[in-house]
């Protein structure tokens, strides 16, 4: 039975939650494809994550091996194929416990850089499993800056052989998934050498272990790099090399090859390679960080109306801490978030379909706006959702700590997200010099692409709000943003022009600018995101009280990101103090209207018990019972041998001749 | 391993820094003899071949259990073998011998025993005392239930006198009401001291605490009437056994309830005890240690990722050049200088709090507790200013080392899951704020009704003066020095101040709106989080810029004033809408705030190293490959992934389980 706590928050619902779920995925059919892969998923016991908080990290990697053998069966059985509808849906249903998960990059990698002969040799193995292969580009020394790698590929004209190896330790290959235990094959990125000159980073097939009994091949030294914050289940993996040769062929060649002659022949343009790369970074924002932070939410949220904590008013039952206000300005901003995100997801997805069209049409023009947009956003939507999984952890107080909350798993899974496809600040200095770069063509009456052509049109000027209720307005607020954007970003490029002017060199001025260049980078993010929140929110159909709630939701998303930045937008007095106060009162208002619709709004996120996998969060709020229970299953209640060991002689007077 | 010279680069810091790390570490320390004491005790463990034991990283979180009893028990006769009885290096043996871990003993050493001393009567002392000492009773403290964590009074724990049997039964009534969390409990302790509502005659009288046996002495089994385990897993804490307890008519005998101040005689009548106030004493004690070990975590943490900074390379800042340390980029050191300087200021917090504490403790018992409520209002505000700073500190460290950071090698991990509980146990963090806004509102109507306030909070004084004149924002900005810290200290007064009078009113409004105070206190509540945090944070920047005066080397000095600066100044760039909106600074000057920020990270860069150097934390302490002493860190990574567990065999076992025999069918 539903806890009455959590039940009368459903009852009082101002929209219909199913209709807001089919919106989230994109139709109702999509929905209903979606809870069929979930359903087929999750009644399998093989898939089942019930122990997974007890395991330890063999156990979890045996796990997830054994998951991914079993779902090549699945797939088989249900008929999902990898272009099915249902594909997209089989991690989230997993939720991404499942080994193998570089094997898809490794096929990728090979599709995408590799020549039709290439494909058409490895591909169907890889497919068929008879091999696993990994991705080995980052180094002990190096990660993003891949011109830095260190890995080198000699090729040997005597035997059209090339020979790779690794010649310090800084250059080991560190981090790739599936490489510690489970890949056959990987992809090695190393510097190519031929007769003595360095061509640069490029990619080649390098077979790592037996395929008849998984033992190293010669020259191979490879392994588990050890227990990480999270993933338990993959085995991020070290290679060395030593004297690996690997035939002529090996190289994936579809844009640069090497003759048997040795010449170095390039062919064809990179740039779709280089698309590939954006794209990835903007493919990970829904799996792995808008899902946690939804889920994440979804546990906060719910715990937080069957808690009760101190009383509001005297005499009366203990308060849910759902209506502390204190508790509200920690959630739901975060909730809020989750919306703006989703809505920007779409909105990047769409605009790289859009330019993956083009592309294909040899039109190149879109490229430096996506890679601008695709790491800007990458960085803040990760940054930005870490810090809210983070925030809904400590909202849960001491239970939230405990594994069983399910919120420590998935604030260490999301922050990883920080760091790889780019560490976040060096992403936003992309984007940055995309900024300064349309704002400089912009201020010389030079055409910009369209997410920035607001930099042409600076109109100085102040905040118009009279009242609180105007900042309800979406203009307003977008017009705020889009102020403190430009302020940001006009600013630092002029910082940049007056150090260059009186003598400093480029890379220096550009060093000397970084910290403002970030946060010029983060507001231009900031903006769009609450520009597309509010344009969406106009475009909803008006039914069944979604649209209301989304306005909402968008105000407070704004209000908030207001709110908790005061200074950026007092700076140049764009918002006077006194308009100031009419922010916070207009927000803090917000909280309490939004509080009432806290439970469907996450209810419409659709997740299973079996994927929230938490004792504090499932759908029918029995929080304490399961708790208990859950706890006695833990391996440390079967008798530990620190009784027998320690603790009798200790209990038994060792202590007594003192 | 064959040892290994220092990384190049590290010896280049340590050799180019303009002062003596030594002579930071003293003042840390307290003095040169307290540092000398310390690396003696510390020499003493880590000498000893008996509190050796493999990379805990690589052990299950029973096996991390078993190392810590074991090393727990042996900590114990150590002790007094070495004869060291004196607080604080009692503090120093136990956390070098767990490397700033917690441990199973740590409830019995930090609240059983110190409980017994204070709340038992003498003939209570006698049965349980000693025993407790040698540890054939080895008792937690129970609290915490499921359903209720920091309101105390709402526990649902009971404990009924049966003036019958001259017994009190004590039982779990509900699901809620199942102690959960304490330390120790789960499989470690025979005893606990209980919280529970105790009735008596028909009435309840509230909390009270109660010995209760929990296992039976000599099989360790649980007693009839007792249901106890751990509660699994959790973020960290591994060699913690949290446990759960559940008592059904469980009885103990009159004499078990702790009865030095109120008492329930054998017919039953309750008598009341004198004073509540003295409860407030072990909660300043402990939130003061919580402020310590907020500047001590954040400060491993900053030691890592800034040797680690100077040993990594990447990318390139002039072209053609070879790649710079990752600490020469201006973003590197923004994201961990401001931490350098918050990790110093939270050290001289913590000190001053536990001085305060001490000459206040001291009137406590000559029975002066005057100055006690203020203490109490402000350690709760600085438990949470502090821990929740170093919690996202110590992340940002983390993110400051890339990938590298990630893995448990780094160490980094392991600090924040030890630490970030500490946001919520011995109050929660935002109900803590809560507890300093009300102090400061209650000053501020005393000030408001004509009273002088004392104190911290005699800034508020200054109020009803200023709003005589009409604001007039120019004017009064320009008085800020943004070169001085005495000046600064001034600014964060203002700011202050203004959002200290702002939620008073606000607050004030509400009450004239609505009809209940505890709604309207709950409407104003973000606000008075607020004023908090910026009450906390002017005293933060207040003692960092005291402590200056202090210090007699004018190299160290010179270089603690960086610090200050920057920690003064990263705060007002940080928050730059508190002190425009209240016309403290101008646009302009925050500007050159901003401008000021930059300059003097590059000020601080050349110092860095020898900054956390002066932390002196010991390489096994650290416990990190990254930010070893000797900055050999690659070769040291390869070193310690070879001892994964997923290492153990060449083939691992799934291969021959799953893979194979999947290839085999395809």
């Amino acid at each position: 039975s539903v806890n009455p706590d959590l039940a009368s928050e459903r009852q009082t619902a101002s929209f219909c939650v199913e209709k807001l779920t089919a919106l989230l995925d994109g139709g109702a059919e999509q929905t209903r494809i979606r809870r069929a892969v979930v359903e087929a998923i999750q009644s399998d016991p093989v898939f089942s994550r019930e122990n997974q908080y007890f395991q330890t990290q063999n156990e979890r990697y045996e796990a997830a091996v054994r998951k991914a053998v079993h779902l090549q069966k699945k797939m088989h059985e249900m008929g999902w194929t990898e272009n099915g509808p249902e594909y997209k849906y089989i991690y989230r249903a997993l939720a991404g416990d499942v080994a193998f998960l570089l094997h898809r990059v490794f096929m990728r990698s090979i599709s995408v850089l590799g020549s039709d002969k290439q494909i058409a040799k490895w591909i169907p193995l890889a497919t068929q499993l008879q091999l696993i292969g990994s991705y080995a580009q980052t180094e002990l020394g190096h990660g993003t800056y891949l011109q830095g790698l260190e890995t080198t590929a000699v090729f040997d004209i005597a035997t059209q052989e090339f020979i790779l190896n690794t010649p310090k330790i800084s250059a080991m290959k560190w981090w790739p998934g599936d490489m510690g235990r489970s890949a056959t094959h990987t992809v090695v990125f190393a510097q190519l050498y031929i007769h003595g000159k360095c061509y640069g980073i490029h990619p080649f097939i390098v077979q790592i272990r037996s395929l008849q009994d998984h033992s190293l091949c010669p020259g191979i030294t490879a392994g588990d790099i050890g227990p990480k914050m999270s993933f338990e289940a993959i085995d991020n993996g070290y290679l060395m090399l030593k004297n690996v040769r690997v035939p002529r062929e090996n190289m994936l060649s579809k844009f640069c090859e090497v003759r048997p002659d040795g010449t170095y022949v390039r062919q064809g343009s990179q740039k779709i390679n280089y698309f590939t790369m954006t794209s990835v970074r903007i493919s990970l924002i829904s799996d792995e960080v808008l899902t946690p932070l939804m889920k994440a939410c979804t546990i906060a949220i719910r715990y937080s109306v069957v808690r009760r904590q101190s009383k509001l008013k005297p005499g009366e039952q203990e308060a849910k801490i759902l209506d502390y206000q204190t508790q509200q300005e920690k959630l739901l901003p975060q909730l809020a978030a989750a919306y703006a995100f989703h809505f920007i997801n779409d909105y990047l997805q769409e605009l790289f379909d859009r330019g993956y069209r083009e592309i294909q049409r040899k039109n190149f023009d879109m490229l430096p706006e996506l890679h601008a947009l695709s790491s800007g956003f990458k960085a803040v939507i990760t940054h930005h959702c870490t810090a809210a999984v983070e925030i809904c952890l400590r909202a849960c107080g001491g239970h939230g700590y405990s594994l069983l909350s399910g919120l420590p798993s998935l604030y260490t899974k999301i922050l990883a997200s920080c760091i790889y496809e780019g560490e976040n600040t060096i992403l936003l200095l992309q984007t940055a010099r995309f900024l300064i770069k349309c704002f400089m063509a912009a201020s010389a009456g030079q055409p910009v692409p369209p997410s920035v052509t607001y930099l042409a049109a600076v109109k100085p000027g102040k905040c118009p709000a009279k009242n609180k209720s105007d900042f309800l307005s979406p203009d307003i607020y977008t017009e705020a943003y889009q102020h403190v954007a430009v302020r940001l970003i006009s600013s630092t490029a002029a910082k940049l022009q007056d150090l260059i002017q009186s003598g400093a060199k480029k890379y220096n001025a550009w060093n000397q600018c970084t910290v403002q260049l970030v946060q010029a980078a983060k507001a231009h993010c900031h903006y769009i995101t609450v520009k597309n929140f509010a344009e969406t929110v106009e475009k909803l159909e008006t039914k069944a009280g979604i649209q209301r709630i989304m306005k909402h939701l968008c105000d407070l998303f704004a209000l908030h990101g207001i709110f908790s930045n005061t200074g950026a937008f007092l700076h140049d007095g764009y918002i006077s103090a006194a308009q100031m106060d009419m922010v916070t009162a207009s927000y803090l208002d917000l909280l309490a209207v939004i509080r009432k619709d806290a439970v469907p709004l996450v209810d419409a996120f659709d997740f299973t018990d079996k994927s929230l996998n938490s004792a504090l969060g499932s759908y029918d709020g029995q929080v304490y019972q399961r708790l208990y229970e859950w706890a006695q299953k833990s391996p440390t209640n079967k008798m530990s041998p620190a009784y027998e060991r320690y603790l009798k002689p200790l209990l038994h007077n060792t202590l007594s001749k003192l | 391993a064959a040892a290994m010279t220092m990384n190049a680069d590290l010896r280049r810091e340590r050799a180019a820094a303009t002062f003596q790390p030594l002579l930071l570490t003293h003042i840390l320390d307290g003095g040169p003899e307290r540092t000398r004491r310390r690396k003696e005790i510390e020499a003493l463990v880590l000498n000893d071949p008996d509190f050796q034991h493999e990379d805990l990283n690589f052990l299950s979180r029973s096996q991390r259990y078993e190392q810590a009893i074991r090393k727990s028990s042996l900590m114990v006769m150590k002790l007094r073998e070495h004869g060291i009885a004196d607080p604080e290096e009692i503090f120093w043996f136990k956390s070098f011998v767990h490397r700033g871990r917690p441990e199973p003993l740590d409830l019995h050493l930090g609240m059983f025993l110190p409980t017994l001393l204070t709340q038992a009567t003498p003939e209570q002392q006698d049965r349980f005392f000693m025993p407790a000492w040698n540890l054939e009773i080895i008792g937690t403290y129970a609290q915490t239930e499921m359903g209720h964590g920091t309101h105390l009074r709402g526990l649902e724990t009971t404990a009924t006198y049966d003036p019958a049997t001259q017994e009190f039964i004590l039982n779990s009534p509900t699901v809620t009401s199942i102690k959960w969390w304490p330390g120790g409990l789960g499989k470690t302790s025979n005893h606990a001291i209980v919280l529970a509502q105790l009735y008596t005659q028909g009435q309840c009288k509230g909390l009270h605490a109660f010995i209760v046996p929990i296992r039976q002495l000599g099989t360790h089994e649980p007693l009839p009437g007792i249901t106890v385990g751990d509660i699994g897993p959790k973020f960290g804490y591994d060699e913690m056994d949290n446990g759960y307890l559940k008592m059904d008519n469980f009885r103990i005998p009159r004499e078990n309830m702790l009865m030095k101040y109120a008492q329930v005689e054998p017919d039953g009548t309750y008598v009341k005890p004198l004073s509540d106030k003295l409860t407030y004493g072990t909660m300043v004690f402990i939130r003061s240690l919580i402020v310590g070990d907020s500047a001590r975590s954040l400060s491993r943490a900053c030691t890592i990722a800034i040797r680690y900074s100077a040993v990594r390379h990447q990318s390139e800042l002039k072209p053609g050049e070879p790649e710079p340390q990752i600490l020469d980029y201006q973003t590197q050191q923004y994201k961990l200088f401001p931490l350098l300087a918050t990790a110093y200021a939270f050290h001289f917090v913590g000190a001053y709090i536990k001085d305060t504490y001490h000459r206040i403790s001291g009137d406590i018992n000559e029975g002066d507790l005057s100055e006690l409520p203020e203490l109490h209002a402000l350690t709760a505000g600085l438990k949470a200013f502090t821990s929740w700073t170093a919690n996202a500190g110590i992340e940002e460290c983390r993110m400051a080392c890339g990938g590298h950071g990630y893995s448990r090698c780094s160490g980094i991990p392991d600090i924040y899951v030890t630490f970030t509980p500490s946001c919520t146990y011995e109050g929660e963090n935002t109900v803590m704020m809560l507890q300093t806004a009300r102090f400061l509102v209650k000053s501020y109507s005393q000030v408001s009704s004509g009273q002088q306030v004392t104190g911290m909070v005699s800034y508020l004084n200054d109020l009803p003066r200023q709003r005589i004149q009409p604001q007039h924002v120019a004017a009064r900005a320009v008085t800020v020095r943004i070169n001085d810290p005495v000046s600064l200290v001034e600014a964060y007064k203002a700011r202050a101040a203004r959002l200290v009078e702002a939620a008073a009113k606000n607050l004030q409004a509400e009450l004239n709106h609505r009809k209940s105070k505890e709604d309207a206190w709950n409407r104003t509540s973000v606000d008075l989080v607020r004023a908090s945090e910026a009450h906390c944070h002017y005293v933060v920047v207040k003692l960092f810029a005291a402590k200056l005066s202090e210090v007699t080397n004018a190299a160290v000095r010179a270089v603690l004033t960086d610090l200050c600066l920057l920690y003064a100044l990263f705060g007002i760039s940080k928050n730059t809408g508190d002190f425009l909106q209240a016309g403290i600074l101008t646009s302009a000057q925050i500007t050159q705030v901003n401008q000021h920020v930059k300059e003097l990270l590059a000020v601080i860069r050349p110092n860095a190293v020898a900054l956390v150097d002066s932390f002196d934390f010991h390489d096994v302490h650290l416990g990190s490959v990254l930010g070893r002493y000797d900055g050999n860190v690659y070769e040291n990574m390869f070193e310690w992934a070879k001892k994964s567990p997923l290492n153990k065999t060449q083939v691992h076992e799934s291969f021959h389980k799953h893979l194979k025999p999947m290839q085999a069918k395809l």
